[in-house]
């Protein structure tokens, strides 16, 4: 079913998205991720950064064959956390996509903002323990910078000579969507280019044991059956790490390039905090969803596909299936969570749904979901399962919902 | 006799710290500054750090800020042990 195209937003005062970059389970590169989503190939593997064995949880997403001296100078290895090192890594491989060479261009107009959720917690972890376990004296200098969450943020903006507005969002899993909503608010202000999305890399025990105690993880011991959203047979998530970059550029840096308009636009964008638990009020979602579709100046009909946040969380499933289908009607849009193949990356992980929906608008693909079959009571949705969907996708909205009640939507679309 | 030599220091220099690409360790590097060499005050504080710690030559934190370039640091540590000695 093709939509009507009633747009009325502004697109020209709205930033292009121009350069991607990819670190995740699925793959090392834009290409590598790509493949393996249209393929349906999970990158969710048992645990082998270190002995899973004692934890309720044993699986995740991890990146394959990720070797940090091929991407990030020697200099800065033994002065970053694995989840800057993915960070740095896709920043070079976006804005190379982009073509944006950071030498060109003013120092001042150009900024970084990343999301961040578990921060340097493997670097942390390692440090605290020569903390406890040696004393003061074997702890790393760059314990100071490398685990607290603005580090990638920091580290990027030095790399590449970048001083104009930076900053991090913390956010959770919303964070990655963030992060674009707020490049795309200093595009209108005179930045030029944003380097926006963001990493995350929480498999070590310090931050698995951290997101154990919220309770939302899924303790089933098959790696295909333990992440299911939307399903019958949902039991919370896995984890994963990676993430990606985006390369957020006014229309008029990429047009003067000949980059204009790149992957798509950022059309519209909205963000709202779920009531405090016990509360009367309704989730936010609902909301949340149609004031970014307001800011895009788009109805129902103009969407066609959703990428949802899918929590894999029985209650959590439903809220946001309820939140689609008041919007758009019981099934009456496509929805997809590509997520399934890498676990929710949390800081990493809306920023790669929305690479991923930029590369369906770019092919012309909804990818499908790997996992849930049957869905659960409630759950009245399109989703798309079993094989991937060939369409014109003009414009996606993208979900994305974080611990501790965080709500974020944003509206691409495709010129 | 001197007990803490440049290829100690370079050892560490690899072997913690990092060195940049562009950098030649190898060279005559006794007399170049640390911010030359890509080491910022971070740096000269997590190479005193790895001092401490192989060696047990305790450097303030004040002292390693005006450790300025290799050939002082190997100076240094070599005062610190000699006194130790005593």
């Amino acid at each position: 079913m093709m939509g009507t195209d009633n747009r009325t937003g502004d697109a020209a005062a709205c930033p292009v998205i121009t350069g991607i970059g990819v670190v995740a389970p699925t793959g090392v590169g834009v290409d590598a991720h790509w493949q393996a989503v249209l393929a349906g190939k999970s990158g969710i593997v048992r645990i082998d950064r270190f002995d899973p064995s004692p934890y309720p949880v044993r699986f995740a997403g991890q990146v394959p064959g990720f070797v940090a001296k091929d991407h990030v100078p020697g200099r800065l290895i033994p002065q970053t956390d694995a989840w800057t090192q993915h960070s740095l890594a896709a920043t070079a491989e976006a804005l190379a996509d982009a073509g944006v060479d950071p030498a060109d261009l003013p120092e001042y107009e150009m900024g970084v903002v990343t999301a961040a959720s578990s921060s340097g917690a493997e670097f942390g972890q390692r440090e605290m323990q020569r903390l406890w376990g040696t004393g003061p004296d074997w702890v790393s200098a760059y314990q100071s910078i490398a685990w607290f969450y603005a580090a990638t943020t920091g580290q990027v903006a030095i790399r590449h000579g970048m001083r104009g507005p930076c900053g991090v969002f913390c956010c959770e899993q919303a964070g990655g969507l963030d992060t674009v909503g707020h490049a795309r608010r200093l595009t209108r202000t005179g930045t030029r280019v944003v380097v926006s999305g963001g990493t995350d890399a929480p498999l070590c025990p310090y931050a698995l044991v951290a997101q154990i105690s919220a309770g939302n993880m899924s303790t089933v011991d098959d790696s295909a059956r333990a992440f299911l959203p939307f399903g019958l047979d949902a039991s919370g998530y896995l984890p994963g790490e990676g993430g990606a970059v985006l390369i957020v550029e006014s229309r008029g840096s990429a047009a003067a390039r000949g980059r204009d308009p790149g992957y798509g636009v950022v059309v519209g964008y909205a963000a709202g905090m779920d009531p405090a638990p016990g509360s009367s009020r309704p989730p936010v979602l609902r909301r949340t969803i149609e004031r970014a579709m307001a800011d895009a100046g788009v109805t129902p009909p103009d969407v066609d596909v959703v990428f949802a946040d899918a929590a894999g969380v029985p209650e959590h499933d439903l809220v946001e299936a309820q939140a689609i289908s008041a919007v758009f009607g019981p099934k009456a849009v496509p929805v997809t969570a590509p997520k399934t193949l890498t676990g929710r990356l949390y800081a990493g992980g809306s920023a790669l749904d929305v690479a991923t929906a930029l590369l369906a608008m770019r092919d012309g693909v909804i990818p499908h979901t790997v996992g849930p079959d049957d869905l659960a009571a409630g759950c009245d949705i399109d989703l798309v399962t079993g094989q991937l969907r060939e369409r014109r996708l003009r414009r996606v909205l993208v979900l994305a919902r974080g611990h501790g009640g965080f709500n974020s939507a944003l509206v691409l679309e495709k010129p | 006799m001197n007990g803490f030599t440049l290829d100690d220091l370079r050892e560490i220099m690899r072997a913690s710290v990092g060195v940049d690409a562009e950098v030649d360790l190898d060279g005559e590097i006794a007399d170049v500054e640390f911010a030359e060499l890509g080491y910022d005050s971070l740096a000269v504080m997590e190479l005193a750090g790895q001092v401490r710690r192989r060696l047990g030559v305790s450097i303030s934190d004040d002292d390693a800020l005006r450790i300025t370039t290799p050939g002082k640091a190997v100076d240094y540590v070599n005062g610190k042990l000699a006194e130790a000695a005593y």
